[in-house]
């Protein structure tokens, strides 16, 4: 095996367990509290608002991270949110589905909100 | 590296030949798009497939030569 190899498979391990042990994983640039780009930020401001807890993972912080995010969910661009290991989408979708209501539903559904 | 929005729109025509397709120039720059799609590829489809059919149609330019494209896109009704 190849050490870039190795690399995609180590990447692709933090994040399946990252999207396991958290309900709520929004994989971001920057951080919750310093979003470093406007998208990001968009996303953290919904979950914040919906009162919803969930874990921001800067990808910034490593380049393998930044591309094997992408890759493992077949998806161009950060932001990326995953609710119960799914991708729910990026920040167009996360935006149009909480102008909805659809994104609030989901999260109830799946017992994220306090009641 | 910005991008024309006439060859923006010719990849998105290629690949849904029968959509209604309006791209909009965002900030001017040729790098900040926005497009609405209204093709019947999208019948049925939850919204994270309908964007990945068109991230596939632009062939890797989205996050490459493209930095944002902000997507709506629809079945027709």
């Amino acid at each position: 095996m190849t050490d870039t190899a190795a690399d995609v498979s180590a990447v692709n391990g933090f994040i399946s367990k990252t999207i396991t042990e958290h309900p709520v994983a929004l994989f971001m640039k920057g951080t919750p509290d310093q979003p470093g780009c406007g998208f990001s930020a968009v996303v953290v401001q919904i979950l914040d608002h919906l009162g919803v807890e969930f874990v921001g993972v800067n990808v910034l912080q490593s380049d393998e991270l930044r591309q094997g995010v992408k890759g493992f969910s077949d998806w161009p661009t950060i932001p990326q949110l995953y609710v119960k290991g799914e991708f729910v989408g990026g920040c167009d979708i996360v935006r149009e589905m909480f102008q909805s209501g659809e994104l609030k539903t989901l999260l109830a559904e799946q017992g994220l909100l306090a009641a | 590296m910005p991008m024309p929005a006439a060859e923006l729109e010719a990849d998105l025509h290629a690949a849904f030949p029968d959509a209604e397709i309006a791209v909009e120039d965002l900030a001017g720059d040729g790098d900040h798009y926005r497009a609405r799609i209204v093709s019947t590829a999208f019948k049925g489809l939850p919204r994270v497939r309908q964007h990945q059919l068109v991230y596939a149609a632009l062939k890797g330019k989205m996050g490459g030569a493209l930095h944002a494209l902000a997507l709506e896109t629809s079945a027709p009704a």
